[in-house]
C-alpha cells in the first residue's frame, strides 16, 4: 500500500484544493485534529432548506487527509442532511477511489469525521 | 557466534547481518531496510534463543523456590543485574532496579522520590527536548506539590541553550530531568557538566538515558548521574524490561513504589517492613526472562563493544547528513554535526507531509517513523506538527542510507509542483 495511493486525481486535490477557504455565513463550522498525525481540518457549512447549500474548508496535514476533504467538499453540495448521516467510510473509499490500509485509514476519514460532528452541532443551532 | 570484533569491518557486517532474521524479510519484494531502532531495535538471535531455552528448560519463579529450577532463575535473573551493572558502570547490583521500560523507571522515581522531596514552591527544571515519559511525572508531581517547572530552551541548531543556566542558578533547581540523547534531534546533551552544575547548586539529576545507552558507553559514576533509566528494547532486548539505576544511599531512602508480594521482608496483619534493595523496588513476579535476554542482549553489545557501536553509528549519521541534505527541499533538525549527535536524524521536507513520506518509504521496504515522536512540545517549538525520523543502529549500514535517499528523491519528484 503505498505509490497506488497517490493517483493523480488524489494529488491534483491536494495541489488544488476545492473549496478551501472560509465561509463568512456559515450556518455551522467543525474543527477536529488526528492527534498523532497533527493534520487539522475545519468544514464550514451553509444550510439552506435542509441542504448544503456551500461548503468550505481549511486545514493542513497530509496529501490523504487533505485530498479527502476537497473530494468530499465537492460531493455534499446540495446533499440533503439526511444524507450526510447515512454516509459511511465505505463512502469516502469509493469517491476517492482508493482503500488505505489500517495506518493511514483515519487520514482519510478524518473529513468524514469532521463534516459529521458539524451536522450534529445543527440540532443545537 | 558473536562478531568477530577484532576482524576486518565487512566481516562484522556479514556477521551481525545473519544474527537477525527478521532482517532477511522482505517487504513487497523489497528488502526490509529498517531505519526506526530509536522507536524500538531488531533482536539477535541469541536473544530470541536464550527466551526460548529459558522457557523452555529451566523456567520456574525467582527467589521463593528452593529447588534446583528456581536456583537456576534466581542466579540467571541476578546474573542480568551484574552485567548490566558492570554495563553502565554502577558500584553495587543493589543500585539495579528492573522495571518495564524507561517511562515506568521515570515514573517511579518522580512518584517515590519526587514527592518526598519535593515541596512547595521549589523548583523542578526540564528541557524542551524531553519525551512526554520525561515531562509529565514531573508535571504531575509538581501540581500536587504546588512546585514549579521550568524548561531550558534550545538554540537554532537544537542544541541545548546553556547561556540559560545562569537565570535557573537563582532558581536553585532541586531536581534536574533531561534526556542524554534526543529522540527528535539526536542531540547528545553534556551530562558530565550539567550534573556538575545542579550538584553545586545542591540539586539532584535524573538522565533519561533511553536513547544514549543502547548507542554509546555509558558510565554512571563518570557522568555522575543521580538516576540514569533506559529500556531493554532499544538495546537488542526484549519488551517489558527496563531499568533503573539510583545512587544507593538516595535508594535507600526511598520508599517503594509498588506494594506486594517480593518486596516486604516481614508483613503481620498490624504492620509490614521493606525487603532490601533492590528487591525493595521488585514488587510481583518480575519479568526475569526479559531481565535474562536483556542480559544476553547486553553480552552481544560487550562483544562489538560500545565504542565500536558508538563509532559505527556516528560514521553512518556523518554519512546521511552529507546525503540527505541533497534531496531537494529537505529540512533536518538538530546539530549538523557528527561530534554531539546519536544516529537520529529527523526531517521534513517541502509540500510533502511526514505521513506520506512514511507511506511512500514502506512502498520500497523502508521503515521510519512520522509523527511527534512522544515530544509534542518540541515540535511546536520547532514549528511543525511532525517530522519524518530515521534511526540507525548495528545493524545498518550505507546502502540503507543510499536506499533511503534514493527513495527520498522519487517522493520529492512526485510532488514537485
Amino acid at each position: 500500500m503505498g505509490y497506488e495511493l497517490y493517483l493523480e486525481h488524489i494529488l491534483d486535490h491536494y495541489r488544488n484544493p476545492r473549496n478551501y477557504g472560509k465561509l463568512d455565513d456559515a450556518t455551522v463550522k467543525h474543527t477536529d485534529t488526528n492527534i498523532p498525525c497533527g493534520d487539522e481540518l475545519t468544514y464550514y457549512l451553509k444550510i439552506e432548506d435542509n441542504k448544503i447549500s456551500k461548503v468550505g474548508f481549511i486545514g493542513q496535514g497530509c496529501v490523504l487527509s487533505m485530498a479527502s476533504a476537497s473530494i468530499l467538499s465537492e460531493k455534499i453540495k446540495n446533499m440533503e442532511i439526511d444524507e450526510i448521516n447515512k454516509l459511511d467510510e465505505e463512502y469516502i473509499y469509493n469517491i476517492l477511489g482508493i482503500r488505505p490500509g489500517p495506518a493511514r485509514s483515519k487520514c482519510v476519514l478524518l473529513s468524514l469525521k469532521v463534516l459529521k460532528k458539524a451536522v450534529e452541532k445543527l440540532d443545537r443551532v | 557466534m558473536y562478531p568477530d570484533v577484532w576482524g576486518r569491518e565487512i566481516d562484522i557486517k556479514k556477521e551481525i547481518l545473519k544474527d537477525f532474521p527478521i532482517l532477511g524479510r522482505k517487504i513487497g519484494g523489497k528488502r526490509l531496510i529498517y531505519l526506526d531502532s530509536t522507536a524500538t531495535s531488531q533482536k539477535p538471535i541469541q536473544v530470541l534463543d536464550v527466551i526460548y531455552e529459558f522457557y523452555s528448560r529451566s523456567n520456574s519463579n525467582v527467589h521463593r523456590g528452593i529447588y534446583k529450577l528456581s536456583e537456576e532463575s534466581t542466579e540467571a535473573y541476578e546474573k542480568s543485574r551484574e552485567k548490566i551493572k558492570k554495563f553502565i558502570g554502577a558500584r553495587d547490583k543493589r543500585e539495579i532496579i528492573f522495571t518495564r521500560n524507561a517511562t515506568e523507571s521515570l515514573n517511579l522515581i518522580a512518584y517515590s522520590w519526587g514527592s518526598q522531596i519535593i515541596r512547595k514552591g521549589d523548583n523542578i527544571l526540564l528541557t524542551v527536548m524531553e519525551h512526554h515519559s520525561n515531562l509529565l511525572p514531573w508535571r504531575r508531581i509538581a501540581r500536587e506539590k504546588k512546585a514549579n517547572i521550568h524548561y531550558i530552551g534550545i538554540t537554532k541548531d537544537g542544541r541545548l541553550d546553556l547561556s540559560e543556566l545562569d537565570n535557573y542558578s537563582k532558581l536553585e533547581p532541586k531536581i534536574l530531568a533531561i534526556t542524554h540523547v534526543s529522540n527528535v534531534l539526536g542531540t547528545i546533551n553534556p551530562i558530565k557538566d550539567l550534573a556538575k552544575w545542579i550538584h553545586d547548586l545542591g540539586g539532584f539529576i535524573v538522565v533519561d538515558g533511553a536513547q544514549s545507552v543502547p548507542h554509546m558507553p555509558v558510565d554512571v559514576n563518570d557522568l555522575d548521574a543521580d538516576f540514569l533509566v533506559f529500556s531493554g528494547h532499544k538495546m537488542l532486548g526484549p519488551t517489558g524490561i527496563g531499568v533503573l539505576y539510583g545512587k544507593f544511599e538516595i535508594l535507600d531512602e526511598m520508599e517503594p513504589f509498588l506494594v506486594g508480594g517480593e518486596m516486604i521482608s516481614r508483613v503481620t496483619l498490624k504492620d509490614e517492613s521493606w525487603n532490601e534493595l533492590p528487591w525493595k523496588f521488585e514488587a510481583g513476579t518480575p519479568n526475569y526472562v526479559g531481565a535474562i535476554a536483556l542480559g544476553m542482549a547486553i553480552d552481544y553489545l560487550n562483544a562489538l563493544g560500545m565504542d565500536w557501536v558508538y563509532n559505527h553509528e556516528r560514521r553512518l549519521v556523518r554519512y546521511a547528513l552529507d546525503k540527505l541534505l541533497d534531496v531537494p527541499g529537505i529540512k533536518i533538525y538538530g546539530p549538523l554535526d557528527d561530534r554531539d549527535r546519536g544516529g537520529i536524524i529527523s526531517f521534513t521536507m517541502d509540500n510533502v507531509h511526514p505521513h506520506d513520506i512514511a507511506t511512500l518509504l514502506d512502498e520500497d521496504g523502508i521503515c521510519i517513523r512520522s509523527g511527534h515522536h512522544c515530544a509534542q512540545p518540541l515540535h511546536d517549538i520547532l514549528g511543525v506538527p511532525a517530522t519524518a525520523r530515521a534511526s540507525f543502529y548495528i545493524y545498518n549500514w550505507e546502502e540503507d542510507i543510499d536506499a533511503l535517499t534514493a527513495s527520498l528523491m522519487k517522493i520529492h519528484k512526485l510532488f514537485a509542483i
